[in-house]
């Protein structure tokens, strides 16, 4: 259970975390999506301690992070920013964060086996790449058996196996009642996986609501017709939020109206349908249009990748 | 793959100071930089002074009465401490500012949230493998170079570790290198940078002394025996002028430097950002 009230955050004047209250609940795995650099980062170095909010509060299972006596028990982390002395052993990296808790070296190995990892933890971690990188970093997070689970874009760097893996291993986690939180960019893949989502942009709550409900509130509804008297049945459609969108020749979108209000409709006035289509925004689509306002920089600008 | 087997922990412990001491000491010898830090500042404080022994012996002879009245066996032993000190404090700042370059301090914090405990826990296992490895090594180069001093014919430079002050002086050598690597592990947590801390440590006790030679002589005199570098010193050199505190003194001092800069590091080391 993570819970955030009013959690603000500043880097000089730049505003990356605007008064966040949210509440992470165990059992189901919530998804925190948000556009590159709108501040999933830093929401989760603050839930950690890493970094201190400007204001605001944020607890975990009740209380703040750093108060805990055995933390790694509390929440497992994975953060986007490598955290791994890169001259050091997979085996001993874990082995010493282990050790600040008294977990053996038995585990240390469970872990390594589970992440697969088990043919190169002797190498220097500073030669991996990138999947095995975020790996290990799932094998640390995972170390002291946490009842939250937080990860940041774990998927960056996997192949298809390998997300296909955290997406099992993130519905397993969830299912024996741990909270898990993961953050991501990619609608898509949070689509797959998430139960619930926190969306943010610009470091402000856009919408905390279930997958479904996000894609329901957030899509315009609307039906595609087709008709050889698409001119003449545009005519028939009134209303006072009715929308109407010419698609291609001969195909309307229609907002406003239900397909079997426009089939009724076409039905009294004999008009000939070929398709009546109720469309549905994607998830993409919706995030699309949630985040519109809120990204950091333009695409006009020729801004790409910034660090979430 | 459909269902991943993830294996639980039976218990988990808390966090005590002990274990993240364990943990340091996993972290310090797993990394190659401590082997090689460590392997030079030995063989530099045994070899430095075998060399110089080795070069008085032969030369012994021809130099003039006032050149051998000049030399002191205690120089020779110590010699090496001179030079090892660079690499003792390179691994000193080494293994708080990887953690900040490599991001391994956000793993760290993120297991020992209360951050302090890892930086006693690096003070205190570095201080004491430092001081595992150079109390030896400078009796090694005390008995060493005394040898190779006693094997001229007659021998020459000789002396004894019971002898006023002598102990005091080799052993002298090792908490001068203990002392000078908590200095240092001080100076890297506070700027958090290779390059910086290593900088900042060469300007304290290689570029600031011989600066303070431009200064008139009775400012120099008043101010010089109480800078890091000279009160460090007074540790491990055999005589003490009026110019210079006395081998407590300047521990004592020393030990004040290091307490203020390490209490700074670990005020940031609390507050900032990660």
């Amino acid at each position: 259970m993570i819970e955030a009230t009013g959690l603000t955050k500043d880097y000089g004047a730049k505003r990356a975390v605007d008064d966040l209250t949210f509440t992470v609940k165990p059992g189901v795995v919530t998804g925190f999506l948000g556009p590159n650099g709108s501040g999933k980062s830093t929401t989760m170095r603050l839930i950690l301690g890493l970094d201190s909010p400007a204001a605001g509060d944020v607890t975990v299972n009740g209380k703040h992070y750093r108060d805990h006596s055995a933390p790694l028990h509390e929440v497992g982390a994975l953060l986007e920013a490598r955290s791994v002395h890169t001259g050091r052993s997979a085996h001993n990296h874990l082995l010493a964060l282990a050790q600040t808790h008294g977990i053996g070296k038995q585990r240390v190995n469970e872990l390594i086996d589970l992440v697969g990892l088990h043919d190169v933890a002797k190498q220097r971690a500073g030669k991996f790449s990138l999947g095995m990188g975020q790996r290990l970093g799932i094998a640390t997070a995972l170390l002291g058996d946490p009842s939250t689970v937080m990860l940041d874009e774990p998927v960056n760097g996997l192949d298809p196996e390998g997300i296909h893996w955290m997406r099992n291993l993130l519905k397993q986690l969830a299912a024996e009642g741990r909270t898990v939180f993961v953050s991501s960019h990619l609608m898509s893949e949070m689509a797959l996986t998430a139960d619930h989502l926190i969306v943010i942009g610009r470091g402000k709550l856009i919408a905390d609501t279930g997958v479904d409900e996000f894609i329901q509130g957030a899509s315009k509804k609307a039906v595609r017709v087709r008709s050889p008297q698409a001119d003449e049945l545009r005519g028939l459609l009134t209303g006072t939020d009715v929308v109407i969108r010419d698609v291609e020749s001969n195909v309307l979108e229609v907002g406003g109206l239900t397909a079997e209000q426009i089939g009724d409709l076409a039905g009294e006035h004999r008009i000939t349908l070929h398709e009546l289509t109720p469309v549905q925004a994607s998830l993409e689509e919706a995030f699309m249009e949630l985040t519109r306002d809120d990204l950091e920089f333009q695409a006009s600008l020729g801004i790409g990748e910034v660090a979430g | 793959m459909s269902v991943v087997s993830f294996p639980h922990l039976e218990h988990t412990g808390q966090v005590t100071q002990l274990r993240v001491a364990v943990s340091e000491w996993t972290k310090l010898r797993s990394v190659r930089s401590t082997l090689w830090t460590l392997g030079v500042a030995v063989l530099l404080t045994i070899g430095l002074p075998c060399l110089f022994a080795l070069v008085t012996k032969s030369h012994w002879n021809s130099m003039g009465p006032h050149e051998q009245q000049d030399r002191h066996p205690l120089d020779v032993a110590s010699a090496g401490v001179n030079l090892s000190q660079l690499a003792i404090a390179t691994l000193a700042v080494l293994t708080i500012t990887a953690e900040y370059s490599t991001g391994m301090i956000r793993a760290s914090f993120t297991a020992v949230p209360k951050r302090l405990p890892v930086l006693w826990a690096k003070l205190g296992v570095f201080g004491l493998v430092t001081f595992a490895l150079m109390l030896p090594s400078v009796l090694i180069a005390y008995w060493a170079s005394q040898a190779i001093l006693g094997s001229h014919n007659p021998p020459i430079l000789q002396t004894s570790l019971s002898s006023n002050g002598v102990a005091r002086t080799v052993i002298g050598g090792a908490i001068y290198l203990v002392l000078v690597g908590v200095f240092s592990m001080g100076l890297g947590a506070i700027v958090r940078n290779t390059a910086g801390g290593i900088s900042l440590f060469a300007a304290i006790f290689f570029v600031i002394p011989p600066l303070l030679n431009i200064l008139p002589v009775s400012w120099n005199n008043a101010i010089n025996p109480w800078i890091p570098d000279s009160a460090a010193r007074s540790i491990f050199q055999l005589t003490h002028g009026t110019h210079s505190l006395s081998p407590a003194g300047g521990a004592a001092v020393f030990v004040g430097y290091c307490a203020f800069v390490v209490t700074i590091a670990a005020i940031l080391m609390r507050r900032r950002d990660t």
